[in-house]
């Protein structure tokens, strides 16, 4: 994954524009487990976004996973974020009309159309790796806050994503749960080789990661 | 757990539909009471127009041809001065002859070859007087050939004793006029004209018309001894056609005044305050269903659009994992279409039933029904495919909103 001289510029409807990344230049290579930090407001979510592909950077260039995104239409990014990308993001992640299994079950069943027998046993895979085999069948609103982080973890992973992006996914658990959760984003991270952004406001967690990535005032400060 | 035949969409569309269970219920309520109106009025409608035409067209026929109207001439004097005409200070309508229809049977021959007529059959109509003993009553006559004139007036139906196929000798007549002068079938009368030209006739059936008047002056008799009785030998005053389709009879009217020459005039015509109350009618109940399901798609409009803002969170994170703005439009279309079809399955379900109950309420005195009700399979498939196509319509603008919305607002929420 590469940024370079990536800008992001937000009007929000008025003419005064507000510049939240100021050129960032980034290169994470595959499976790195990488932690981003830094204040609250200075970008973080934003460059995530952009990394994600959920936002377009204003300038400068990115390529996720070796492939050139500035000049892909939205559908082209669907599709990469689609089978490339994994998110997990800090709260009301799951869609709550749907059982945990069947959570699991949607990135794929959005990607093939239809369900099949062998999204059904992946998803069972992936809820059985989190440990969550006994709740499986639950109503994702039943679940506690941790259960569904993890669920969300197993989802973001469905599709077998190269990299995967977490939004404070530790930021509402108790410490107990926070450490499950990270100690499963590690766990995928070394037996898949996924890379993993992983943003957190956790001093503890950060440390534990293979690399800091540090961002203040839309600057990358440390990495 | 998700069926293998459902895709992805309908999966989703169901969900979402099946957690929101109470907006769910009030709307495809919203949506049957609507369908459930349209259904109850449409067949009420229907039944109530089917039935007061075929009362109007019971009693006569769709079409009639009608001899030419004697006009007015002025008698001119010619040779004055100038060497110009005179016209006579007066001009007086002149007298309607009985006459008959020049060239009947070529002109009926030419009308059974058109397309949508059923049956013509000709008439020779008069004035006469029956007499029995001391007693005497002015009446029409209508000389018929019973087998085409009666599948146009149905009189058989309308025979409350004897039989309608009248013969060379047979007269009908009608119930008032029976017990005015006493008469029974088997009975003769003496009918007599103007010119004195008179026949004796046997009563072969008695009938009721459901009208005291008409029950007082119409006879029928068999058309040859009509003719002879008013000196029309060989003619016929009027040609009586029914059609196919009784709202085109008067296209058909124009079609047979062009080709034949013969003044031609529809029920729609003769009856043309009773058809504009029909026609006006009809303008309502469709305004009235125009509006109700106007309602009924504003109704699902707004549900969805409240529905889009709920599930704008949901949205976000289906758009994360990769799923299409084209897949989000489509499952918010399918909840619209959906809500449309369920509510017009309750709906068509909740009208029939109405139907039902209202024609064992709505009865005649005698206990028969007011009249028939049919249930047309074709309101409830028309009413289905409407409703989902409303629903579909209506899903329009919350899906593209829904499908619109940048997945970074919407998670962030």
């Amino acid at each position: 994954m590469q940024l370079r001289r990536v800008r992001k510029i937000y009007h929000a409807g008025t003419p005064i524009a507000t510049e939240v990344l100021h050129g960032i230049d980034l290169v994470v290579q595959r499976g790195e487990f990488c932690a981003v930090v830094g204040p609250s407001g200075s970008g973080k979510s934003t460059l995530l976004n952009i990394v994600g592909l959920l936002d377009r950077p204003t300038s400068g260039t990115l390529a996720v996973c070796g492939r050139e995104t500035t000049r892909l239409d939205d559908g082209a990014l669907t599709r990469l974020r689609g089978h490339s990308i994994g998110f997990v993001f800090q709260h009301h992640n799951l869609i709550t009309a749907f059982t945990a299994v069947e959570n699991v079950m949607m990135p794929m069943l959005g990607a093939a159309g239809f369900p099949n027998d062998a999204m059904r046993v992946r998803a069972a895979v992936l809820i059985d790796a989190v440990g969550l085999k006994r709740w499986q069948d639950n109503p994702a609103g039943n679940l506690s806050g941790g259960q569904q982080q993890r669920v969300a973890l197993a989802r973001a992973l469905a599709m077998d994503p190269p990299l995967l992006l977490a939004d404070e996914p530790t930021g509402n658990l108790d410490t107990r749960s926070a450490d499950e959760v990270f100690a499963l984003l590690r766990r995928f991270n070394r037996d898949h080789g996924t890379t993993v952004l992983f943003v957190t406001h956790n001093a503890v967690l950060a440390d534990r990661c293979d690399r800091t990535i540090e961002v203040v005032d839309g600057q990358i400060a440390a990495s | 757990m998700f069926k293998p035949w459902l895709p992805f969409e309908w999966i989703v569309a169901i969900r979402f539909l099946r957690e929101g269970r109470l907006q769910t219920l009030f709307i495809v309520s919203g949506v049957a009471l609507g369908v459930a109106v349209i259904v109850f009025m449409s067949a009420l409608m229907a039944g109530l127009q089917t039935n007061l035409i075929h009362r109007v067209l019971s009693a006569q026929a769709h079409i009639q041809l009608l001899p030419p109207q004697e006009v007015s001439r002025p008698l001119r004097q010619g040779g004055d001065a100038a060497g110009g005409e005179v016209e006579g200070p007066t001009v007086q309508p002149p007298l309607q002859r009985l006459k008959s229809i020049d060239q009947w049977q070529t002109v009926a021959t030419q009308i059974r070859a058109m397309p949508d007529v059923l049956v013509v059959s000709p008439v020779a109509g008069g004035s006469a007087l029956v007499v029995r003993g001391a007693a005497s009553r002015a009446v029409t006559v209508a000389g018929i050939e019973p087998d085409a004139y009666l599948r146009i007036v149905d009189i058989g139906d309308k025979i409350v004793r004897g039989s309608a196929q009248v013969a060379a000798a047979d007269i009908l007549v009608g119930t008032e006029l029976a017990s005015d002068l006493g008469v029974d079938l088997g009975d003769k009368l003496r009918v007599a004209t103007a010119d004195g030209t008179a026949s004796t006739l046997t009563i072969l059936g008695i009938f009721d018309l459901g009208n005291k008047p008409a029950n007082q002056r119409i006879t029928y008799m068999a058309l040859h001894t009509a003719q002879s009785l008013l000196g029309l030998p060989g003619g016929a005053t009027s040609l009586e056609v029914s059609v196919a389709d009784v709202y085109a009879a008067e296209v058909i009217a124009q079609r047979i005044t062009t080709a034949t020459g013969v003044e031609a005039d529809s029920w729609i015509r003769t009856n043309a305050q009773f058809f504009t109350a029909v026609s006006a009618q009809t303008t309502a109940n469709t305004a009235i269903r125009f509006f109700v399901g106007l309602s009924v798609a504003f109704g699902i409009a707004s549900v969805l659009a409240v529905a889009v803002v709920q599930k704008s969170r949901e949205i976000g994170i289906l758009r994360a994992m990769g799923i299409s703005r084209a897949q989000i439009l489509r499952l918010f279309l399918l909840q619209g279409a959906l809500l449309g079809l369920g509510g017009s399955v309750v709906g068509s379900a909740a009208g029939a039933l109405g139907l039902f109950l209202w024609q064992r309420a709505a009865k005649n005195a005698d206990g028969t029904a007011l009249f028939p009700l049919v249930l047309d399979p074709a309101l409830f498939t028309v009413a289905l495919l409407l409703a989902t196509a409303t629903g579909l319509l209506s899903a329009v603008a919350p899906a593209r909103r829904a499908a619109r919305l940048d997945p970074v607002v919407a998670i962030r929420g």
